[in-house]
């Protein structure tokens, strides 16, 4: 056993001085919310290309395959990028779940004071921790298929996926919560470091604008993808031919 | 206004007051019999009126045994905080005018019950000072009592005057929803006192020395950013700046470590 080990045990890590981890863990805590909220905004004007069409989405898509870069796409590449999102994912999970009422009495009087309380900002942070606790499920299983088959990514691929897989009601779920929890979160960030010379009121509505502008935006794009599924459904599976591109590429592709 | 149209009503003779309906949270923890439940009072409501002054009335005329605290009647002394229709605020600056005729009191959660609406703040805000160590920190070997008092910049003295306006009435604990959830929270009082002594240019301790204090869950980071304290406080103090201030303090100092 090391002596670490032991002093942890008797109780005295704080001493004589406190640690520093309780501060890098609440940087920690904001910095990996900040990124995934801000990935997903990006992620979410990506994935809305197929609203302007299949072949922009298509090009997004071999965009982030490198193809423009070395001439061949590459889908391991979007693997790579899943990857750091999955590390932050979890840190960032591991990290907010302290925070959790985690015994029933812990639930039970929070849940009290908040209906007592009418007080907005105590209940969004309840539904912070439903839809984070959701996304503990639905995030990871995304994240599982991105990183496995990221060949897979594309106008049919991803319309297929939503339609003839029958994914689509996964997707929605994710979109709520994904924009409630981000939205609610970058908020919260706003009034825990405060930023400069905002009224929390102004902060308040620039919160539900953006979340109501993007939650507009993923369900266009979560219809777009259902049609084109719908569409598609007879020729399940076959990848998506850009219709400006000639044969060369699709050697390539395929 | 609408009331005050009823109140004088054409002809102006007949003033009708309302009749204000108090269901309160009774519960006497001394007895062992004693179960909590509510219990409803009739009043009629006067010019003028706050929630003391109904509960005196209710106290003198219709039950001696009802039990809650009062001192000064004038926001000063904070020891009449208690939940009013489900939020904390003092009962002797809230005017019934500006309430339904139907107004549900109970005891401020977290602290000690006395008994009914009164609880015993005073208790958690010693610990909570002890805790904290919330005066100020000079060294003593250097403490001569025949010089002269350094002089205090005005603007910081005003500064530090502003966040000393808090009265303990811990309105802004009963409020944090982190507060109810983990009882070893030092609450918005604390950090506040905190961000006060920090300014304090008598006090010699350094951000080093405050992170002792508050730099972990149970301190500074385990603030949620719920705000209730914010905006329940009866003094409107600036909970919010000063907790996110004392923040960002307390993870330099972290950081350096
Ligand atoms: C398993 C998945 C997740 C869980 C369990 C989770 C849980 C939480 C919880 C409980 C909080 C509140 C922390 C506090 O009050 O101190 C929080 C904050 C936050 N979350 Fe998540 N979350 C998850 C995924 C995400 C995702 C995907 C995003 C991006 C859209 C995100 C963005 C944020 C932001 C920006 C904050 C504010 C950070 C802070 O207050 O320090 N979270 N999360
Ligand atoms: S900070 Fe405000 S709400 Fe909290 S104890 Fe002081 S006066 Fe009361
Ligand atoms: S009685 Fe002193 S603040 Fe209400």
């Amino acid at each position: 056993m090391s002596n670490d080990t032991l002093i942890i045990q008797a109780g005295l890590s704080d001493k004589p001085r406190k640690s520093k981890w309780p501060a890098r863990l609440d940087l920690a805590q904001s910095a990996s919310g900040l990124f995934l909220a801000l990935f997903m905004w990006l992620h979410m004007f990506f994935v809305a290309s197929i609203c302007l069409g299949e072949d922009v989405m298509w090009t997004v898509t071999k965009f982030f395959e490198g193809y423009y870069f070395f001439g061949t796409a590459y889908p391991r590449l979007v693997s790579v990028v899943v990857g750091v999102v999955i590390v932050i994912f979890v840190t960032h999970a591991l990290l907010a779940v302290r925070k959790f009422p985690i015994s029933y009495k812990q639930y039970k009087t929070y849940h009290a004071h908040m209906k007592s309380m009418r007080h907005e900002d105590t209940t969004l942070w309840m539904w912070q921790v439903y839809t984070g606790f959701a996304m503990f499920f639905l995030a990871s299983a995304h994240l599982y298929q991105m990183f496995v088959w990221p060949q897979e990514i594309g106008p049919y691929g991803s319309a297929d996926r939503m339609w003839s897989d029958m994914l689509w009601p996964f997707y929605l779920v994710l979109l709520l919560c994904v924009e409630f929890h981000g939205g609610i979160g970058l908020y919260r960030l706003a009034v825990k470091w405060c930023w400069p010379n905002a009224t929390r009121d102004f902060l308040k509505k620039l919160k539900w604008a953006t979340t109501g502008f993007f939650l507009i935006i993923g369900f266009a794009t979560l219809f777009a993808y259902m049609k084109l599924g719908y569409e598609h459904r007879a020729n399940y599976g076959e990848p998506y031919v850009p219709t400006s591109i000639s044969q060369s590429i699709e050697g390539t592709y395929k | 206004m609408s009331d005050v149209q009823k109140n004088t009503a054409p002809g102006g003779q007949s003033r009708k007051n309302r009749l204000l309906t108090f269901h309160i949270l009774r519960y006497n923890p001394q007895d062992p019999d004693s179960k909590p439940h509510m219990q409803s009072y009739q009043v009629e409501e006067a010019e003028g009126m706050t929630l003391f002054l109904a509960l005196t009335e209710i106290r003198e005329h219709q039950d001696p045994t009802l039990q809650y605290d009062f001192v000064c009647r004038a926001g000063i002394c904070g020891s009449c905080s208690m939940l009013i229709n489900g939020r904390p605020g003092l009962a002797c600056r809230t005017l019934t005018h500006n309430l339904d005729p139907d107004i549900t009191l109970a005891p401020l959660p977290v602290f000690e019950l006395i008994g009914d609406l009164s609880v015993n703040t005073g208790k958690w805000m010693r610990g909570m000072s002890e805790r904290l160590e919330t005066w100020v920190h000079t060294k003593e070997q250097e403490l001569d009592l025949s010089k002269m008092e350094e002089r205090m910049d005005p603007d910081l003295a005003e500064s530090i005057y502003e966040l000393d306006r808090c009265v303990e009435c811990g309105s802004c604990v009963a409020a944090c929803g982190t507060a109810q959830m983990r009882n070893d929270f030092v609450g918005a009082v604390g950090m506040n006192k905190i961000a006060r002594f920090k300014l304090d240019s008598r006090d010699t301790r350094s951000d080093d020395d405050f992170y002792e204090l508050v730099g972990d869950d149970t301190g500074v980071f385990g603030c949620m950013s719920l705000l209730g304290c914010q905006d329940v406080c009866p003094k409107e103090l600036p909970l919010q700046t000063q907790i996110a201030f004392l923040r960002r303090k307390m993870i330099s100092a972290g950081l350096k470590r």
